[in-house]
């Protein structure tokens, strides 16, 4: 029981400092706007900030960019962890297509694909398809690389013993293959959604029509940092609350 | 009266025979080509603890392998019972690994449930022979617990537990305590021997060691250094279930002894065969980079 208390109470303290830390950044940006005078074009001041995040919320003026940019989320995710996994599970099916395709897909993984936006926006247009598709064609590698990985590598010997027992292929994959890969697999899955949300968002500031992205960017064009500011405290919310939905979603599906 | 003699046909006595096996890893000429076994035959006789015993590298976990139909032999043939072994034989043969082959993601209840399902049990068989099994081999109070809280002891107890629970008559293991200490290794041994005394299974064990050898056998085959092949079986005439003190007794000592004379040779040849082998990869390995 008291190691228990001790361990909660240094988990409070370092949230305390965590808070604190917070804080004082806020502080310092406040004093910067206020007593340091920095122009407000630059850096707005958070009071204000917070009023501008206020007037976004109530006023509801966000949902059709949100509404976008999570379709856009959503398709792109689909796509790449269907086609990651399934391609994934069929490369690592055997020893040699493992060997010719792992390293080619873990180079190409290494590659900024992000580089090849304006090409994408030639093929697909300035919409919602050009971020459907680099978010896809981005996140796709660490799904299937992590696929590949969890079909790919499981320990012989559980294999061996599986088939001394008498299981078919089917049982074979659904109580030995399955459960070894699927930690992997759910890894690969949690970083092609971040990296995912990332690129469409990234790729909505760089050329667009509509989303959060686009959003920010018009605001920043237009000088008015403030609204800016708050699009981009909200656009933080929503990647946090996503992040910790699919870490808490891995984790369980870990048990 | 015609009588027909049909060599598939084994006597009832023998569980299981090896004829004339041999086998090789790799393609003549490659450089991993390797002679695993030379030639070898024996008889297993039905509800015998048979041990494998030899320097390490001589071929008696492959020839285990081949009687659990895990590799097919390059030459020879294996029958177990009356079937020729063609790869595995989930209803005649079960297996206790070396290493942990339980799965990390099922509980120990569920690995036994596993096996049996995989062996084609009906599923309201599974649970009852289960728990049976697990009590059997004392860890009925952890069938909640998964492989990783378990100590390497427990595990094997449970990997036993679910080839038990298959109910076939011959059971291989292959150095099923060769990662645990010396102390469990022994209260292990002794539990087996109480275990299997009352199970009438045919056992062959792969081992390292000459106590266990001599402390859980019937017949102990020593195998010569590779290529390997059968030298000499030794005969251990001690009742089932094997006390404590027979492990103090001078029967034990003169039959470890004798099996240590016997292995001391071979392991000597092994080992010179090994390091000639490295020197000859090592200065291939120099002529290449002198290249």
């Amino acid at each position: 029981m008291t190691v228990r208390s001790k361990r909660d109470w240094n988990r409070l303290a370092s949230r305390a400092v965590q808070a604190a830390f917070v804080i004082v950044l806020v502080g310092l940006w406040y004093l910067g706007t206020t007593r340091w005078r920095i122009s407000p074009i630059l850096l707005p001041n958070p009071v204000v900030v917070w009023h501008e995040l206020k007037d976004i919320l109530s006023t509801g003026e966000y949902i059709p960019d949100l509404r976008i940019t999570l379709t856009e989320l959503a398709i792109a995710f689909s796509i790449s962890s269907t086609a990651g996994i399934a391609l994934g599970y069929l490369i690592s099916r055997s020893r040699y297509s493992i060997r010719v395709f792992e390293p080619l897909l873990a180079g190409m993984y290494s590659v900024p694909i992000i580089l090849f936006l304006p090409l994408y926006i030639l093929f697909f247009g300035l919409g919602p398809a050009s971020k459907i598709a680099i978010g896809a064609t981005i996140s796709f590698f660490p799904i299937v690389l992590n696929t590949i990985a969890g079909f790919g590598y499981v320990d012989r010997i559980f294999i061996l013993s599986a088939r001394s027992m008498g299981a078919s292929d089917y049982q074979l994959f659904r109580w030995v293959l399955l459960p070894a890969a699927f930690p992997v697999i759910l890894t690969g899955l949690r970083i092609g959604f971040t990296i995912a949300l990332l690129s469409i968002l990234g790729s909505e500031t760089i050329a667009s029509l509509a989303g959060l992205g686009h959003r920010i960017v018009h605001l920043a064009e237009g000088m008015d940092t403030a609204r800016m500011f708050a699009y981009i405290a909200f656009v933080v919310a929503i990647a946090l609350f996503l992040n910790i939905t699919t870490s808490t979603l891995a984790a369980r599906g870990r048990r | 009266m015609f009588h027909v003699v049909n060599t598939t046909v084994l006597a009832p006595e023998v569980a299981v025979r090896v004829q004339n096996v041999s086998h090789h890893f790799g393609e003549e000429g490659e450089s991993l080509h390797v002679r695993a076994l030379l030639d070898t035959s024996l008889d297993i006789r039905r509800g015998e603890l048979f041990c494998l015993i030899g320097p390490s590298g001589c071929g008696k976990s492959t020839l285990l392998n081949i009687i659990g139909g895990l590799l097919t032999p390059t030459a020879g043939k294996v029958l177990v019972g009356n079937t020729e072994v063609r790869g595995s034989l989930p209803q005649e043969v079960a297996y206790v690994f070396q290493e942990n082959a339980l799965f990390p993601w099922s509980t120990v209840l569920e690995n036994v449930n596993l096996g049996m399902m995989f062996q084609g049990v009906p599923r309201a068989e599974r649970e009852p022979r289960a728990r049976k099994s697990l009590e059997a081999v004392g860890l009925a109070d952890f069938t909640g617990h998964y492989p990783g809280q378990l100590s390497g002891g427990m595990r094997q107890r449970a990997a036993l537990a679910r080839a038990l629970s298959l109910e076939t008559d011959v059971l291989l293991m292959d150095e099923p305590f060769g990662a645990l200490d010396e102390q469990t290794r022994m209260v292990l041994g002794e539990d087996l021997s109480v275990l299997l005394s009352h199970t009438n299974k045919t056992i062959v064990f792969v081992t390292h060691s000459l106590g266990e050898a001599v402390f859980l056998a019937d017949r102990v085959a020593v195998f010569s250094a590779r290529p390997g092949t059968i030298k000499e079986i030794i005969e251990i005439e001690e009742p089932h279930p094997r006390k404590p003190s027979f492990m103090t007794s001078e029967k034990f000592t003169a039959l470890r002894n004798q099996l240590f004379a016997l292995l001391h040779e071979e392991i000597r040849k092994a080992m010179a065969e090994s390091t000639a082998s490295e020197r000859a990869a090592l200065s291939r390995g120099s002529g290449a980079s002198a290249r």
